[in-house]
């Protein structure tokens, strides 16, 4: 009745697990209390959890990836407290608990956290930069999101219910077949990572189709704002790519549900084709992460420095460059698994090429900011920080590029240094400058700057002191995920990588504490423009937040950054002639649904309970199939209603655009507000 | 309830049957996603088709004959649903729906005719855990072969909008999608009849 699914399954076996069991537990109980309490599930249910709104499905994913971040993080400040301690003693955690750990701590960070997170800016900002209403598939969008909230689900019960795989995140075989790892752990990896995997993929699709068919009329593709440009181009690698992890972790499934034999250590496996497979996904996902993180920082370099971007076609150039050239380097994953010298070779030269358009990036925004007048705006500081210390990590990509190098340094912790030297500051910094940058669009009101600056200070100082003795670690020769070590001359870097742990704690904390305070302090600090920063491009044209269709008239784009155009031809706050009614998708559960019961079908997959798989299955297939044939999803906001939001939000700029009273006359003294309210 | 007049029925205009439609260009897209699943399952099954680890290879195991007779099946079905799509054009609904049947036919002639080979194999001791070589064949035969059957449910359900809604633009939008996936598997079993079926019976 419920296959493999007994009493044993809880977490009894240590203290730790018990623990992290009962906060998880806890905490979703805490907060259904709270949302009882308050009496908010009518207003979630409608507003939020059906919606298919382009702006609140941003929020929802920003929000499971702020959630996911704070697990991740436990489990890396208990990895570093581990090894701090762990100097020829057992430290406080047993190996299979550990390996577990550093195995949830990285499928955890990059799935569903990095990838939700990017998926949230991107819903938020794009349909609003190319001025259009809405993404080109709204339930498409609505079943992505609750999808990936499926798979975070299926990690976070994997806490209370079973183990999680000890088998690292990208689960090589033979170690993940069923021989060597016969629990559950691998299968909830697989179902988590198969799951919503499937939900990126139809993100990408979406915003593709998004980003070629809805640009504003006169949007040509070199007038495309720089993060539309990314999100383009990493959307494509995420069309080409997701199939790769799909179809590994599908077949590494099928080793082990049903004894098929495509990595397994006999009968005709051959598990180099698992390595092959994840890399020719994994490498193109570092930059589909990291792309949309550099259209950030292109946003902000220019906004900040008051000045047009430096460069934009050589930025689009290399961008589309990253994008093609990261199919060409996956290799470089494995160079010591055997392949002869002359393809290592090959994939050594096109992981150097690939720095170069890398570089050309970083001297871009450094020629933005040369003769600008920089404000240092919290997201501002956030992409210095980024370009200092993003630096470094390429340096040692290009450094590890080099196959004999790295037959010294595989799997050392000089590697675990390199790419979180890249991801950390590459990606994360990016997202978060994103967040200061685009908060006040999304909710209508500023965050708090001085907490702002507070958590950056110590996310760079935290991740200097947490990432730079690791190199010297890797050099040293320390092998990673080592639950514990006998070398003395370890163990104070290891403890100075700990205390840079607590300091990134702090970090968080001051992105909470920024977080209360500005909700706190919103009346103060409501953005009644909604150009709070003088911005360049479309997004800053709507109200802040946006009414439902952004636009009340598709803007008609004349230049490459348009906003800045408007208003310097003062038309940017012209009222239109006359409005028109306007079309919206209705709400529909049916994304919510097929999420729930794709979680309940993993669940029921991992714990090898058949019948509730076959039931889950069949009741996806009759959501969609009644999803098709509803003709009638869209809903209408006649002229008059239109007029009456319109007037309101004149209203507000009459407020906002006295200069004396202005978000922006403060940051920029001087500064002219451009544009009038006619 | 009003209606988007954008979208609304228009017996005059044409029908949104272009693959630069939104919706047919999201679709194409799906469809290269998709295409980069089979040529990652084509690119294993090359790789491990030798490892046949003292188990039967193809040329024990394939029947040419059958791959025929399947092949013809199922191009077949793709030129009957090219019928269909010429009879929505006509706006002949009744053709429409007898072409969709025709093709469903073919559809479940072809899905029977894999089933019974699928059958044979495992009887005879060559399933999918027998050796690499097997597991990759079962695979990416078998991942058309359920891209068949999500084919043959769509046919079923579009078939059914057809009765009860007619042949709306909505509806016509969609037949038209369901086309480009029933075409796009044709050419997907092209490649697996030329890189499996045909080198396995050749040199075994």
């Amino acid at each position: 009745m419920l296959g493999k699914l007994t009493i044993e399954a809880l977490p009894l076996y240590s203290w730790v697990a018990m623990g992290g069991a009962a906060v998880t537990v806890l905490g979703t109980l805490a907060v259904m209390a709270v949302i009882t309490w308050f009496g908010l599930w009518g207003y979630l249910w409608r507003e939020w959890f059906t919606s298919v709104d382009h702006k609140r499905i941003g929020i929802m994913y920003i929000v499971l990836a702020l959630i996911m971040l704070l697990r991740g993080f436990v489990d890396a400040i208990m990895m570093r407290a581990q090894q701090a301690f762990a100097f020829d003693s057992e430290g406080y955690l047993p190996a299979d608990h550990f390996d577990q750990i550093f195995s949830s701590h990285g499928t955890i960070m990059i799935f569903f956290v990095a990838m939700p997170f990017m998926s949230g800016l991107m819903n938020i900002v794009v349909p609003q930069q190319i001025g259009t209403r809405d993404v080109s598939f709204p339930y498409v969008n609505s079943l992505s999101l609750w999808l990936t909230a499926a798979g975070a689900a299926l990690v976070m019960v994997s806490l209370v219910i079973g183990k999680f795989s000890t088998a690292g995140w990208t689960a090589y075989p033979p170690y993940s077949g069923i021989n060597y790892s016969p629990g559950v752990g691998v299968d909830y990896w697989v179902f988590a990572v198969l799951i919503s995997g499937i939900g990126s993929t139809m993100t990408g699709i979406n915003f593709v189709a998004t980003i070629i068919k809805r640009r504003a009329p006169g949007m040509t593709l070199m007038r495309m704002p720089l993060f539309t440009w990314t999100v383009l181009c990493s959307s494509v690698l995420i069309v080409f790519a997701f199939p790769g992890l799909t179809v590994a972790v599908g077949l590494l499934e099928l080793d082990r549900l049903f004894g098929m034999h495509f990595f397994t250590n006999g009968d005709g496996g051959n598990m180099m084709m698992f390595a092959n497979l994840i890399w020719i996904w994994g490498h193109p996902e570092v930059y589909i992460l990291v792309l949309p993180a550099f259209g950030v920082f292109s946003h902000v370099v220019s906004t900040f420095s008051g000045k047009k971007l430096f460069g934009y076609k050589s930025l689009v150039y290399a961008t589309a460059a990253i994008g093609i050239l990261s199919f060409t380097v996956w290799l470089h994953h494995f160079f010591t698994m055997g392949s002869s010298a002359n393809v290592n070779a090959f994939f050594g030269i096109m992981t150097m090429i690939i720095a170069v358009p890398t570089g050309v990036k970083v001297f871009d925004w450094l020629f933005t900011m040369y003769r600008g007048r920089i404000v240092f705006h919290s997201s501002m500081l956030w992409t210095l920080g980024f370009m200092a210390t993003f630096v470094i990590g390429g340096m040692s990509g290009v450094l590890l590029a080099l196959p004999p190098v790295d037959y010294l340094m595989h799997n050392t912790t000089f590697l675990v240094a390199h790419f979180h030297n890249m991801i950390i500051p590459g990606v994360l910094f990016g997202y978060l400058a994103g967040l200061q940058f685009w908060f006040p669009k999304a909710f209508g009101f500023r965050l708090n700057e001085q907490w702002g600056k507070r958590a950056f200070w110590c996310w760079i100082i935290g991740f200097c002191l947490a990432f730079m003795p690791l190199y010297v670690l890797g050099l040293l020769g320390m092998p990673r995920r080592m639950e514990h070590y006998n070398v003395a001359e370890w163990q104070p870097h290891l403890i100075i990588a700990a205390v840079g742990a607590v300091v990134i704690l702090l970090g968080i904390g001051c992105m909470l504490v920024q977080l209360l305070v500005s909700i706190k302090e919103r009346n103060q600090t409501r953005d009644l423009t909604g150009d709070p920063w003088l911005g360049r491009t479309l997004e800053w044209a709507t109200s802040s937040p946006p009414p439902p269709y952004n636009f009340a008239v598709l803007p008609d784009v004349k230049e490459r950054d348009p906003f800045h155009d408007m208003k310097e031809r003062g038309v940017a706050y012209e009222r239109p002639k006359k409005y028109e009614d306007i079309y919206l998708p209705k709400n529909s559960a049916v994304g919510m649904v097929v999420g729930a019961f794709a979680f309940l079908l993993g669940f029921a997959m991992v714990w090898h309970i058949w019948w509730a798989a076959i039931a889950c299955a069949v009741v996806i297939l009759i959501t969609l199939i009644v999803l098709s044939g509803n003709d009638d999803n869209e809903y209408c906001l006649t002229a008059k209603e239109v007029e009456k939001i319109e007037n309101e939000r004149y209203r507000d700029l009459a407020k906002g655009l006295r200069p004396a009273s202005t978000a922006s006359a403060e940051l920029v003294p001087g500064a002219p507000l451009q544009g009038s309210v006619s | 309830m009003s209606t988007n007049p954008a979208t609304a029925p228009d017996r005059d205009a044409p029908l949104p049957i272009d693959g630069r439609d939104e919706k047919a260009f999201g679709f194409w897209i799906y469809l290269m996603s998709d295409a980069i699943i089979f040529a990652l399952l084509f690119a294993t099954y090359v790789v491990l088709s030798g490892n046949t680890a003292g188990g039967p290879g193809g040329k024990e195991l394939f029947d040419l004959s059958r791959a025929f007779g399947e092949t013809m099946l199922l191009l077949a079905s793709s030129a009957t649903f090219g019928f269909a799509t010429m009879a929505m054009i006509a706006r002949d609904r009744n053709g429409v729906l007898m072409w969709l049947a025709v093709t469903f036919l073919l559809g479940v002639g072809f899905l029977a005719m894999e089933i019974g080979e699928f059958r044979g194999m495992i009887d005879e001791g060559a399933g999918p855990d027998r050796s690499g070589f097997l597991s990759a064949f079962f695979t990416l035969v078998g991942t058309h072969g359920v891209h068949v059957t999500t084919g043959l449910v769509c046919i079923v359900v579009m078939g059914a909008q057809v009765m009860t809604k007619g042949l709306t633009n909505p509806v016509a939008s969609r037949l038209y999608r369901l086309g480009l996936f029933w075409h796009f598997l044709d050419i997907v079993w092209i490649g697996i009849f030329s890189v499996v079926y045909l080198p396995g019976v050749l040199d075994g």
